[in-house]
């Protein structure tokens, strides 16, 4: 599945006025999901819609599935599939006659029925589209994105204010396409949704990529990842050291308070649980700290994602 | 909301453009569905002109000339109904869809930006068809008894169309939807008083006149008055005014239009 990069963008530079939104970016993205992570004003938009021949780059070089998304539009448009942040619709059109008609421009359109009750669009029913809810808008800007059968679809934003729900429907549908080969470039600024959903994440901040790889790789990257528990003051904490996997930490950081750092997996949850049960120690408030794509950007940046 | 998955399968690409011709008569379909479903755009396109048509033409308001008032009126009022649709109408559905990013959404689906302009050509066309249908049943009603060269009203009218077209897109395409939205009914306002729909251009002072004379809609009302009401050839100077505003129109918005 992972083979020819989908998205190559080389030293991309766009400039609005004296503001420099996109600054030196370079992206490879391979087939699968792509996400696109950072805050507001970052430089996601922006990237994405270069990507998808909205804007034309100051300098730097764009390809998508090998075309200039410019020069070979006409070729490159029908292939891929866009979702804007927000609107694209006839304020006056209904939902399933917005996606009948976008699903007439292509040749092999999905059942436009089928995407209409799995998005749960038929409640719409002869609602306009200014009438719709922000969810239900979103959900036919995402069906309009793949009504097509594209090889890429371009998300910007796609769970933005959808509630929790709406949110899972269309994180399935996301990983329904990578099933069956479709890739996917989605921004977002919910660490959660690129966790999920992303087989590789760049992260994005002043308009270049800061670290990019898999969610894995990126958490992995950072701190160690935390084991917390209390018990009683004064526990052996050297016995519980010797216990753990070499390049463990273990400390007592105040009187009853323990923390154990290193690669917390279920095999280190297990050894720690065993030494207390040989030491007679009920562990209270066990918990574990594992290092999210949060903290991966915290510190990289220094800042707070939502900002 | 659905949470089974679908079998797989079902999002397997296969990307493809539909046929050129599929795709211009879907979109022109949707255009003129959301223009017929805009009570706004209604009462501008079918209901003012109708309106001013029975009204004017059964009651003696404005001194028309000599003549039946209908034989006067309803040229002005067909060239009103092309303004209507072609300039006023269409400034404010697609300064309104450009605002909305419909246009922008569109530029990234397989359907080419010439061929969006041409379906929406063709729906402002089918929406003067049915304008004219009915204007030309209530001037029938009224007593009208046109004359004249078909071909030569048919001309005056694309042409026409052409030039209003050219004028309302500029317009939509460089100017807020609000703006545009005040902009166009101003001028449809002015235009409508001022261009000879139903006010003879002779009311005006002689200066006025010959600057009012170069507007579209009085080279239009003028063209359609000298062939339907009087009978005359091809009006070749009102042609050539039509056919400079459409270049001239057409040219700038061509040149100046952003879509977004």
């Amino acid at each position: 599945m992972r083979s020819e990069p989908v998205v190559q963008v080389q030293a991309l530079v766009k400039r609005y006025g004296t503001k420099t939104a996109v600054d030196g970016l370079d992206l490879v993205a391979l087939a699968g999901i792509t996400a696109v992570l950072g805050p507001n004003g970052a430089g996601k938009t922006t990237t994405v819609e270069t990507c998808e021949g909205y804007r034309r780059p100051d300098s730097g070089t764009v390809r998508v599935l090998g075309l200039d998304p410019v020069r070979e539009a006409a070729a490159l448009r029908p292939r891929v599939g866009v979702m804007l942040q927000s609107g694209g619709v006839y304020s006056g059109a209904r939902a399933d006659e917005m996606l009948r008609h976008v699903a007439k421009l292509h040749a092999h359109p999905l059942d436009v029925d089928a995407l209409v009750e799995r998005l749960g669009l038929g409640s719409c029913g002869r609602t306009t589209y200014r009438r719709l809810s922000g969810g239900q808008q979103q959900r036919l800007a995402l069906a309009m994105a793949v009504v097509g059968r594209p090889e890429l679809v371009f998300l910007d934003e796609p769970t933005a204010g959808l509630d929790p729900q709406a949110r899972r429907a269309t994180w399935d549908l996301v990983r329904d396409l990578r099933t069956d080969g479709v890739s996917v470039i989605l921004t977002t600024h919910h660490m959660d949704e690129a966790e999920q959903l992303a087989d590789d994440v760049a992260i994005i901040d002043a308009g270049k990529v800061i670290a990019q790889g898999s969610p894995e790789q990126l958490c992995r990257g950072g701190a160690e990842n935390t084991l917390r528990f209390t018990g009683r003051p004064g526990l052996d904490v050297g016995s519980l050291l010797k216990a753990l996997p070499a390049d463990c930490t273990a400390a007592e950081l105040t009187p009853g308070a323990y923390r154990v750092g290193g690669k917390v997996n279920p095999q280190l949850l297990a050894t720690v649980t065993s030494w207390c049960a040989q030491h007679g120690v009920m562990p209270d408030r066990i918990s574990v700290e594992r290092h999210t794509l949060e903290d991966v950007f915290l510190e990289l940046t220094g800042k707070e994602l939502r900002s | 909301m659905t949470t089974t998955t679908t079998a797989t399968g079902t999002y397997t690409p296969q990307p493809g453009a539909a046929p050129l011709l599929r795709m211009i008569g879907a979109q022109a379909a949707l255009e003129t569905k959301m223009l017929l479903r805009n009570g706004e755009q209604l009462l501008l396109t079918v209901i003012i002109p109708a309106l001013l048509l029975a009204l004017f033409g059964s009651v003696d308001i404005v001194d028309t000339g000599a003549g039946k008032a209908v034989d006067f009126l309803a040229p002005g009022i067909l060239a009103l109904a092309v303004m209507s649709t072609a300039f006023t109408g269409q400034a404010i559905a697609t300064g309104f869809e450009r605002r909305y990013g419909v246009l922008k959404r569109l530029a990234s689906s397989p359907l080419p930006r010439w061929a969006l302009m041409t379906a929406k050509t063709a729906s402002v066309l089918v929406t003067e068809v049915l304008q004219v249908a009915l204007l030309t049943a209530i001037a029938f009603a009224l007593g009208w008894s046109p004359h004249g060269n078909p071909f030569a009203v048919l001309l005056l009218l694309l042409l026409g169309t052409a030039a209003f077209s050219g004028l309302g897109l500029l317009m939509a395409g460089t100017l807020k939807a609000e703006a545009t939205l005040a902009a166009a009914n101003l001028v449809f306002l002015l235009l409508l008083v001022g261009g000879g729909v139903i006010v003879p251009l002779d009311k005006f002072p002689p200066g006025a006149q010959d600057v009012l004379a170069l507007l579209p809609i009085s080279a239009l009302s003028d063209g359609l008055r000298d062939v339907l009401q009087h009978g005359a050839g091809m009006p070749w100077g009102d042609l050539g005014i039509l056919g400079v505003w459409a270049v001239v129109g057409l040219a700038a918005a061509g040149r100046f239009f952003r879509w977004e």
